[in-house]
């Protein structure tokens, strides 16, 4: 290509990852429609959830080719939710506990 | 000075990868981010906006850890009966298969962009809009459906309170997100059709904008999975 800049890959590279896309949602909606329950349907939705969203972030949003110095910048910021879940996380089991004792309707 | 510049070009040229690369991006005093500043705007903006959409999901997660009312089985909630049968939470797998193939053909206008195909660019963004504004449709067909039903963000007939409040909150705000990236799509795609980027030479705006919805794309994952599938 003469005129190759910025961002330059192959359509056929989209096109897989489009595919891929669409049977990692078919899976993520089986995982609904053939009921499966507990442990293996939270593993199972979360699996398919990060490989989708890795390769959205990676291919489509270009991430695999940008340098590191950005991909930190971006990347890295996000894990700090962890700590907002984890403290969300233990206030939601203390109210649901709370909850139990008082309205006499929990464990 | 000349002798900087040349000195400057010439690490840029051969600038390290991995995090010898991060010490020097960040250090070499200048441009940190080796990108159009457009893009890196849009990186941030798109930064901020994931620790919003992290925080609605997080507090999502604590009022339904918190609640000691059953909560209302989305599988159920969302099926649609379509020609006698009945089938589980189909409405939003459609809405998710929509939204991904919105990310596909943006993907491509964004690769057609860079190649100078004026007509193609534009029409594979149009395209993208238009399956971005049937999502759209279907979220108000959805919407319209749970409030007949009564749904109400402060209480509804299937079980907890909280339902309502978080799924009002959660899918109307990736739904404004969607009917934002419809109306961008829809004035770049104009500005690409007439012409205006190849006056200028520059097609990083349709990676702009790419950014922009897979974006909306990616938070639809997540919602996907903790909000209806969870």
């Amino acid at each position: 290509m003469a005129q190759a800049e910025g961002q330059q890959h192959p359509i056929k590279l989209y096109l897989w990852i489009w595919a891929l896309l669409f049977v990692f949602s078919a899976f993520s909606y089986l995982v609904d429609y053939l009921q499966f329950q507990g442990l293996l349907r939270w593993s199972l939705i979360i699996l398919f959830m990060l490989i989708k969203a890795s390769l959205i972030v990676s291919i489509f949003m270009h991430m695999a080719w940008e340098r590191l110095a950005l991909i930190y910048a971006i990347l890295l910021p996000p894990v700090a939710l962890l700590v907002l879940v984890g403290i969300a996380w233990s206030e939601s089991v203390y109210t649901f506990v709370t909850r139990g004792i008082f309205f006499g309707a929990g464990p | 000075m000349a002798q900087d510049a040349l000195a400057t070009t010439a690490e840029t040229t051969a600038a390290p990868a991995g995090v010898q690369g991060v010490v020097n991006d960040y250090s070499r005093d200048k441009q940190a981010f080796d990108v159009p500043w457009g893009k890196a705007m849009m990186w941030i903006f798109l930064l901020s906006d994931t620790f919003i959409f992290g925080s609605f999901l997080s507090s999502y997660m604590a009022v339904r850890g918190s609640t000691t009312v059953a909560w209302p089985n989305a599988s159920e909630v969302f099926a649609l009966t379509i020609g006698g049968v009945h089938i589980p939470l189909i409405l939003i797998a459609i809405m998710t298969f929509i939204l991904i193939s919105s990310s596909g053909t943006m993907a491509m206008a964004v690769n057609f962009g860079y190649r100078r195909d004026r007509r193609k660019t534009a029409a594979l963004m149009f395209a993208t809009a238009l399956f971005g504004a049937s999502f759209v449709g279907m979220q108000a067909f959805e919407w319209t459906k749970l409030i007949e039903e009564g749904v109400r963000p402060w209480g509804n007939p299937m079980g907890a309170p909280q339902f309502g409040s978080t799924f009002f909150m959660i899918t109307g705000f990736h739904g404004l997100h969607v009917t934002a990236g419809v109306i961008y799509l829809g004035i770049v795609a104009t500005r690409v059709l007439t012409g205006v980027y190849d006056r200028k030479g520059n097609y990083e705006i349709v990676e702009i904008v790419g950014l922009y919805w897979h974006f909306v794309d990616l938070v639809w994952v997540f919602i996907f999975a903790f909000f209806y599938l969870w």
